[in-house]
Formats: structure tokens, C-alpha cells, sequence
């Protein structure tokens, strides 16, 4: 039989139950609108995770020390990063525009009759606004002087300023964090949190007051001030490779390491793009196998009703048997039918999951991205789905003996 | 000595079903001689064979021994697909309960045979016309696309028999084609039956009325899986000369 006279029949078959065919579709409209929605809803997240760590700044590389290199008693190791180093790479290398230390601490903060616990203090240098593209709400940001004279003075989070002084001026007040006082002189916009950091609740002091007063340690004594981190900014992106190769050269070389066991590591935006989208890949798989559970479901409701389609029409098929259909046009015809059906359900499926996706990007706070490859793979599965349970149904109708067929009631 | 097309030729056909290990031979030795142009009914109680008979005669089951030749192939031997093909091209069917799909327009039925013509006989084109043109002969030129629930019982089987016609088959095979019809309806399909015999078309005709076996030119009887006797009907005219003297009985 010709593939259109084929597809007609299914086609009318499909029309004489149009409810049923319909809650038949169903499962698979609703797997396929599953897999796309959850994809477009996992490749939203990931957008943004990556538009908020390109937002920390561009062409950056991360330094940071890796303790875990290092053993206790291992000859001419170092201890990871000083604050050194940080001016060593901004006088040595060409190319580098900026260069921000940071070194972590955690105290006390009172503000009047306000105390706050276990405050987080970044410590860093005059460039770390640019650098991280931040901007200030009001006042200014400490200076290189303020860092060389190791003035008292810091520059509050957004969120932490409200909750130290509310509605009133935080600028020319006085904090005492731990022991020591310090003078607000600026204070961040907000920013909000990216990666684990809140950068909207910790306060910002330079980076010679922290390493004196907050993060003094036995090791800085003897080494010298220790620093959690280094950010290089580079002034052309086609210079990463070769800045990342000199700070690499360089720092092995003040550590007194070789290059291919180093106390640090560099990394780039790029690479902590790429480890986040690993670890929501894999939550995007998960939805996407859950997602694919649902159309096995659907497909499981097509071979239900096809069997019972078989044996409603038992009659039809030995009618056609005894007019000179073969077997392989009898099955053919049934497998069109399931096909038929898990494509039309597909193509449903499709417009759902598509506008399902746009609605829920458009409605509620979370971001959804369309991604045109997941469209196919929910299509070729439902392709997929149908053909597989469609086979054992089309198989049935075709193996009926004509006689008993015809017989049937 | 005339020559005589002759379309069905069994050879002591043979059918034993087996069943539980007990077999039961349905039908035992079986010879008949069908020429073209034939109007052949075949009457018997029930378990006399003669579905078991009619099945083989229409190429949808095959005999356990013995030889069936259809239109002068050997067609006791044939595997699925070829048997198919036989019944596509060379046999037409009439059923009791017509067996029209329903929801199709009477047009869309009578055409189906020739979706399933592999030799590609009649282009696609032509399919259309072919079955109006059949619909019209049975007297349907204005129900073509009413669907069987919009037809009567008379009128549905008037479709299944151009249905049966439209592959032009060797021999049409009706299964009590009067038995869901009343007795008014049933005369005029007998009627048309009769017509398309005169055009020359030879059937096989499965009945237990006499009124409608009256209207065929032979009547086999069936007992016990064998030919019990062979009929003769005076009444009915007959375009081919006659060729009584040798059809085996028993």
C-alpha cells in the first residue's frame, strides 16, 4: 500500500475516536511540554548564574593559594599567597590593568546599641571596585593612601548599613569591629548575592587594617601578611593565556616552586562558569530524566489503547485481510497509527512546552531559556516512544488468522 | 467438444483440525468443478463442512491434503502474502453482515481492494471513477458518499458486492449474503446477483435457503464433510453451454 493511503487510514482511524485519541495524547503532550519546560527552566538558571559571575567583572583571573598542596615540613614551600605577591605581578607583568588582594575576616560589629555577630570583612585595595564592578550608593571608597597609612576607615554593605543605622546617614559614623574603631566613609549599592557571597552584608576595609588587626596570624609574622586572594585584571582578552603563563612563571618562582606542583591556582571566570554549569547539567539531566519517565508513561497509555483498538477493530482487520492486505500492511497500519498519534501528541507537546516555558519566564521570577536542541530530543522521543509501543499492538493485528477475525464479535 | 474455462478445481481436498490431540477431519476427499460463468450454491447442515469449504475456497485457509487449483494455479500451497494477493486479485467477498468500515463513505469502500493491489493495476487516479462507476452498477449512483450507519441493510450490501466486483476477481464468494436482510431486500440483492452472473461473473453463493439457492444453477450438498448430492436447477439460464456429465460426487 502507498505510504499516503497508509497515513490517510491512520489518520481517519485517529479522527473516529478524537476524545480518546486525545486523553491518549495526552501523556505524551504532557512528557514533551515535561522535558522541554524543564530544560528551558535549567538553561535559564545556568544563563543566569553566568551572567552574574560575568557581572563580578571581565577578563579576570583568580589566584588563589591551595593549601592543600602543601604538607607540613615540605622543604622551600611557602604557605601559599602574600600580600607581595599581589604587587610583584602588577609591577612585573605586561598587560595586567588592575590588581586587587583579598583577605577574609570575621568579628563582631557594633554600631551604638546595634551588635552584630560573625560580621564578614573583605579586606582589599582601591581597585576593587572596577575590578569587581561594583559601585558605591554614597561617599568614596578607601584610597591607596588610606591602605599605606593603615587609616581607620571602612565602606559598609548595602544591607549591612540599614541594619547598623537604619534611615539615618551612615557616612562620618564611628563602628567598633572587635576592638578596633573604624569610620564609614562609603557605601555600596546593592548587589546582591553571586556564587555563596553576599556582598551586600559584609563591610570592606583596606586591606593593611585587616591584615594588622583582624587576620593576624603566627605564619604572617615570619612570611609575611597572607592573603586568601589575588585578582588580576587583564587589558585584552586575547592577553589571558599569556598573563595566566607569567603569573604562573612568576609566582612559582618567588615561591620557590616548580610549575607543575604549585602552592596556588588559576583560574578564570570561564572555568567557574564552566564548574557551575557542571553541577546544574547534572540537575538539568535529572529533570530531563524525569521528564523522559512521563513520556514512557504516555507511551505505555498509546500501547494500552492500541490493544484495545486492535481488538475493537478485529473485525476491520480480517474485513482487509480477506480484500488482500498482508500481514506487513496490517501492521504497518497500526504503527502508523501509534506513530501518528505520539507525533501529533509530540507536536502538541511541543507548542505547550514552548509556551509553557515563555509563560513561566514572563510570570514568575525565575528566567527560562528556550533551547531549540531539547524541542528535538523531546520530538525524536516521542517518535521513539511510539514506534516502540506501537509495535507490539500493530505485531498482534498482524499475526490474527482472517477466519477467526472475521468471526470475531 | 467445447472448451471450458474451468475457474475452481478440487482435487480431494482434505481439512482435519487438530485439537487437544483429538483431530476432526472437517472435510474428507472433496472434489468440485467450477466453470466460469457458474452459479454455484453450496448448502448443508451446520457442521457439514461447508464454512470450512467456503474458507478454503477463499484462499483464507489452506486444505490439510489435497489440491486446489484456482483459475489454473495451484493455490493449496501458498504462503500468507501470496494468499493475499490471490484474494485481492482473483476473489471477490460478500459477507452476512456486509463488513463495511464504518465512518467511511460508501465510495472510500468499494475502492478499498484496490489499496492493497500490489500489481498497481489501476493507477490512482482512477480510482475514483472506477468506484462510481461500480456504485452505479449496483444501483447506489446517489449514495456514494453516504456512510454504511446512513445506508439500509439492502443498500450496504449492495456496496459490499461492488466492493467484491471492483478488482474484476475470477469467482465472487457470498456468505449467506441474505441472511441479515428481510426477505424484500434479499430477493434484490438475489436480483443483482443474478444480473452480474448474466454479465457473464461466476459466484459461489454459501446458503441455507432454498429460495435463494432456487436462483443458482447447482446446488452442492454437504454432509458430513462430503459431497452428499449435486443439484441441478432447470430454472435458471445459463450463457455457457452446460458441461453436466462429470462432476465427481464423493
Amino acid at each position: 500500500m502507498q505510504p499516503s493511503e497508509v497515513l490517510r487510514i491512520a489518520w481517519e482511524a485517529i479522527g473516529k475516536n478524537k476524545v480518546r485519541s486525545l486523553l491518549t495524547m495526552l501523556g505524551i503532550i504532557i512528557g514533551v511540554a515535561a522535558v522541554i519546560i524543564m530544560i528551558a527552566i535549567s538553561a535559564g538558571t545556568e544563563a543566569t548564574i553566568s551572567d552574574q559571575i560575568t557581572s563580578l567583572g571581565s577578563n579576570l583571573i583568580y589566584v588563589s593559594s591551595s593549601f592543600s598542596r602543601m604538607g607540613p615540613g615540605v622543604a622551600g614551600s611557602s604557605g601559599g599567597l602574600i600580600y607581595d605577591d599581589a604587587t610583584a605581578i602588577e609591577e612585573n607583568i605586561s598587560g595586567v590593568k588592575g590588581v586587587v588582594v583579598e583577605q577574609d575576616a570575621s568579628e563582631t560589629v557594633k554600631a551604638g546599641s546595634v551588635s552584630l555577630d560573625s560580621i564578614s570583612i573583605t579586606g582589599t585595595s582601591p581597585d576593587f571596585l572596577s575590578v569587581r564592578n561594583l559601585t558605591l550608593a554614597e561617599g568614596r571608597f578607601y584610597t591607596a593612601d588610606d591602605i599605606t597609612n593603615k587609616k581607620k576607615v571602612v565602606v559598609l554593605g548595602f544591607d549591612l548599613a540599614q541594619e547598623l543605622f537604619g534611615n539615618t546617614d551612615a557616612i562620618g559614623q564611628t563602628i567598633l569591629v572587635s576592638t578596633t574603631r573604624l569610620t564609614v566613609v562609603g557605601v555600596l549599592a546593592e548587589k546582591g548575592t553571586v556564587g555563596d557571597v553576599d556582598y551586600d552584608a559584609r563591610l570592606y576595609a583596606p586591606i593593611s587594617v585587616v591584615l594588622q588587626k583582624f587576620a593576624q596570624t603566627p605564619f604572617s609574622r615570619i612570611m609575611g601578611d597572607q592573603i586568601r586572594m589575588i585578582f588580576v585584571q587583564v587589558d585584552d582578552t586575547a592577553d589571558m593565556d599569556n598573563v595566566i603563563l607569567q603569573t604562573q612563571i612568576l609566582l612559582a618562582k618567588r615561591h620557590n616552586v616548580s610549575l607543575d606542583s604549585l602552592d596556588f591556582t588559576v583560574t578564570t571566570q570561564e572555568d567557574i562558569i564552566a564548574t557551575q554549569e557542571s553541577t546544574t547539567s547534572a540537575f538539568r539531566s535529572l529533570l530531563a530524566w524525569v521528564a523522559g519517565v512521563s513520556l514512557i508513561v504516555g507511551g505505555i497509555g498509546i500501547m494500552n489503547i492500541m490493544l484495545v483498538s486492535v481488538t475493537e477493530r478485529t473485525r476491520e482487520i480480517g474485513l482487509r485481510q480477506s480484500i488482500g492486505a498482508t500481514p506487513t500492511d496490517i501492521r504497518w497500519q497500526f504503527l502508523t497509527e501509534a506513530l501518528l498519534m505520539s507525533l501529533v501528541g509530540g507536536m502538541i507537546g511541543t507548542a505547550v512546552g514552548v509556551g509553557g516555558s515563555w509563560l513561566f519566564g514572563t510570570v514568575s521570577s525565575m528566567r527560562t531559556v528556550i533551547v531549540p536542541s531539547s524541542i528535538l530530543l523531546a520530538f525524536g522521543s516521542a517518535a521513539v516512544v511510539g514506534a516502540f509501543f506501537g509495535f507490539y499492538p500493530a505485531n498482534r493485528a498482524a499475526q490474527l488468522d482472517p477466519i477467526d477475525a472475521l468471526r470475531h464479535e | 467438444m467445447k472448451a471450458v474455462h474451468m475457474i475452481i478445481e478440487t482435487n480431494d481436498l482434505t481439512k482435519v483440525y487438530g485439537m487437544d490431540g483429538v483431530s476432526v477431519t472437517a472435510l474428507e476427499n472433496v472434489n468440485i468443478q467450477i466453470e466460469a460463468g457458474d452459479f454455484v450454491a453450496i448448502m448443508g447442515p451446520s457442521g457439514s463442512g461447508k464454512s470450512t469449504l467456503l474458507n478454503i475456497l477463499g484462499c483464507l485457509a489452506r486444505p490439510t491434503s489435497g489440491k486446489y487449483i484456482l483459475d489454473g494455479e495451484d493455490v493449496s500451497n501458498l504462503d500468507k502474502v501470496q494468499l493475499a494477493a490471490i484474494r485481492n486479485l482473483k476473489l471477490g467477498y460478500v459477507f452476512q453482515s456486509y463488513n463495511l468500515l464504518s465512518h467511511t463513505t460508501a465510495l472510500r469502500n468499494v475502492i478499498l481492494p484496490l489499496l492493497y493491489d500490489r500489481t498497481r493495476r489501476v493507477p490512482q487516479q482512477e480510482w475514483q471513477g472506477i468506484g462510481e462507476k461500480m456504485l452505479e452498477a449496483v444501483g447506489l449512483g446517489d449514495r456514494m458518499h453516504h456512510q454504511p450507519q446512513e445506508l439500509s441493510g439492502g443498500q450496504q450490501q449492495r456496496v459490499a458486492i461492488a466492493r467484491a466486483l471492483i478488482n474484476d476477481p475470477v469467482v465472487i464468494i457470498a456468505d449467506e449474503p441474505t441472511g441479515n436482510l428481510d426477505s424484500r431486500s434479499g430477493e434484490e440483492i438475489m436480483g443483482l446477483l443474478d444480473t452480474f452472473h448474466k454479465q457473464g461473473v461466476t459466484i459461489v453463493i454459501v446458503t441455507h435457503d432454498p429460495i435463494v439457492a432456487a436462483h443458482t444453477q447447482r446446488t452442492i450438498h454437504l454432509k458430513d464433510g462430503h459431497i452428499d448430492t449435486i443439484v441441478h436447477n432447470g430454472s435458471s439460464s445459463h450463457p455457457i453451454a452446460k458441461k453436466e456429465a462429470d462432476y465427481a460426487a464423493i
